[in-house]
């Protein structure tokens, strides 16, 4: 057999595995299906609904973080939204100081994200370490993106400054400088349309099948006996604490790598989105797709901001009683999220065609 | 100034911490420890509690009373909770924390828009009494008193009553209690309302200090979070402790660096406690006299 097909087969054997749903040519069809329409949507929509679009992938990482950290490994972070801001700020202040000359933003996203996984290890140290389970790792992150934000809220004075970055308090960080990658004839600039959308398309694909290799690996594997029984798991050898680590570190940097995207998406960045609400909204959508799948999480971020974003019209208000009930309701009816509920529902079905 | 009136200052300042930490954290330490629930919706309860007794006083209703219909009427919102979400996710913590952020969020916006963005408050009563030269809040030692007199009743309530009682059997070992003829769903229920009420009494306390606004259970979460991290999952030697060290933290950091550096100071001291003692002061205490 040709080597490049070999490699090929292995590849597609690593994506697929126990801890994610869709397998076989089907599913990979509808991949690829799926694939090929975000590609060619842009020729058919208008620039600004697909910077609306690329809006809504940046938000698709954390998402898929809070599922690798929820969802696999059964620790149920609240404070996702402190590493967005964290990031989020970081990309500010290293661009404003800097600028975005030889492709410095690109080095600014790494940086960010960077210090959102340095600071998530150390938070993580002390939680997993201490053994904090539970509910209460839920209230610890929730309060430290709590304090985050009220920290930065107060920072509205010309003491508050970074080189030349004013953080500006509860009105936020503005007029940082898009994302570019420099490129012989002209730095290419990813403005918030079809540009920005086909770079963040491109790493949303990259994101999401590197972390289905990782469920499928020995890690997600270990992962997921620990949440289904972290004290058989510990008696077969296995360290706890740090495999929750390791997925609190890759979960919070995807966070951050959110944080960055939308910071420059809008070129805008304010306390809020660490408050309270903005920390409900993950899981409200990792809860709402289904956490216990990657897929699941993916197409219920998606679902939930379009339908979060048509029901804003009507206010704001109106969209988070609604997203408030939603989560509730889900919780009580559809535990492992209604994606999820929706596959297993359509796999019966055809298993009954099947079997007549 | 002389070193007394310094040493009243830091004791008036760290009593003003302590009491507002044992006031909001006690409706959530009584539900956590007796049913191993965390109720995120616990801040709302409290701005409940505020909103009701903010418009009874406006109506008339003289203060203490306002109170006390604040405390009631988050009694009542708690049962209808208990009965419409909790009772169904007993057994599933983390669920039971999601459901309940997902109440606190509806009741947050819905409130915003039934009431609209604020409303006017009650002016704080009963002045202020002066010493060596500074004046401080007579309502603020009125706060006080009210925080240990909330401890000493919940006291009396778990050890002298027949509810308690019941309540504690129920959470030690619940199938026997239910075998022994108690009807523990009755008893949990009664528990989150009791939790919900003192929610709502915290709220009709601090409405005069405050702007009554939708978001004002923020205000007193993380303190009540953390509050309740440290103390572990007892009350009397949980709770009360933890808002102790934790209100001496406060008030020395916030003497020292201003209200800011005391809220965060204090999450930094509990993110360092709970490395060293991860079942919280009450599991120090319990195992040393074990």
């Amino acid at each position: 057999m040709i080597p490049a097909m070999t490699s090929a087969k292995t590849l597609l054997r690593r994506l697929e595995g126990p801890q994610t749903l869709g397998r076989g040519p089907a599913f990979w069809t509808a991949f690829a299906l799926a694939v090929a329409a975000a590609v060619a949507y842009p020729w058919f929509a208008d620039g600004y609904t697909v910077g609306n679009t690329a809006y809504f992938f940046c938000w698709v990482f954390m998402a898929l973080g809070l599922c690798l950290i929820w969802g696999y490994g059964g620790a149920l972070s609240f404070g996702q939204t402190a590493f967005f801001g964290l990031s989020g700020y970081a990309y500010g202040v290293l661009t404003l100081n800097v600028g975005a000359a030889y492709g410095f933003t690109l080095a600014a996203l790494v940086l960010a994200v960077a210090l959102s996984a340095a600071m998530a290890a150390l938070l993580g140290y002390f939680l997993f370490f201490g053994r904090i389970g539970g509910v209460f790792l839920g209230i610890i992150t929730l309060s430290v993106t709590l304090a985050l934000e009220r920290f930065m809220a107060q920072t509205a004075g010309p003491e508050w400054k970074i080189g030349a970055a004013r953080l500006n308090g509860y009105n936020g960080m503005s007029g940082m400088p898009p994302l570019t990658v420099p490129w012989p004839d002209g730095d290419v600039v990813l403005f918030p349309d079809v540009a920005l959308y086909y770079g963040l398309l491109g790493l949303l694909i990259v994101v999401y099948l590197a972390l289905r290799i990782l469920v499928n690996a020995r890690f997600g594997n270990v992962l997921v006996a620990i949440r289904e029984n972290p004290e058989r798991a510990e008696m077969l050898g296995y360290d706890v604490r740090r495999y929750q680590l390791a997925a609190f570190v890759i979960g919070s940097a995807l966070a951050g790598l959110s944080g960055t995207l939308y910071t420059a998406w809008g070129q805008y960045i304010t306390p809020s989105s660490m408050g309270l609400t903005a920390a409900a909204l993950p899981v409200i959508w990792v809860a709402v797709g289904g956490r216990g799948d990657l897929t699941a999480t993916l197409i219920g971020t998606l679902l939930v901001l379009g339908g979060f974003q048509a029901l804003t019209i009507y206010g704001s208000q109106y969209a988070l009683v609604v997203m408030g009930l939603l989560l509730v309701v889900v919780v009580l009816a559809a535990p492992d999220g209604l994606v999820v509920a929706a596959l297993r529902g359509l796999g019966r079905l055809r298993r009954r065609e099947a079997g007549r | 100034m002389d070193l007394l009136t310094h040493a009243f200052t830091f004791l008036y300042q760290i009593g003003d911490a302590f009491s507002f930490l044992v006031l909001s954290a006690c409706g959530l330490a009584v539900v956590f420890g007796m049913m191993g629930v965390i109720n995120l919706a616990h801040g709302e309860l409290i701005m409940c509690g505020a909103y009701v007794t903010a418009a009874t006083t406006r109506a008339g209703l003289p203060l203490p009373l306002g109170i006390l219909a604040g405390a009631l009427a988050a009694g009542a919102v708690g049962m209808v909770m208990e009965r419409l979400v909790i009772r169904h996710l007993y057994g599933r913590p983390l669920d039971t924390i999601v459901a309940t952020w997902g109440i606190s969020l509806a009741a947050t916006q819905g409130t915003l828009i039934l009431l609209g963005s604020s409303m006017p408050g009650i002016g704080t009563p009963l002045g202020s009494f002066t010493l060596g030269g500074y004046s401080y809040s007579t309502y603020r030692v009125v706060l006080m008193v009210a925080a240990v007199a909330v401890l000493a009743g919940l006291y009396l309530a778990f050890n002298a009553t027949r509810f308690g009682t019941l309540a504690r059997a129920t959470i030690q070992v619940p199938h026997m209690a239910e075998a022994l003829g108690v009807d523990t769903r009755t008893v949990y229920a009664l528990t989150f309302g009791l939790g919900a009420a003192l929610a709502g009494l915290a709220g009709g306390l601090y409405a005069p200090t405050m702007t009554i606004v939708p978001t004002m259970g923020t205000t007193f979460i993380m303190e009540a979070f953390v509050t309740v991290v440290v103390g572990g999952a007892d009350i009397f030697l949980g709770t009360a402790p933890a808002a102790l060290v934790l209100g001496t933290v406060r008030a020395l950091l916030t003497t020292w660096q201003g209200q800011l550096f005391g809220q965060i100071g204090l999450l930094v001291a509990v993110i360092l406690v709970i490395r060293v003692l991860p079942r919280g002061i009450s599991g120090l205490i319990l195992r040393e006299r074990a």
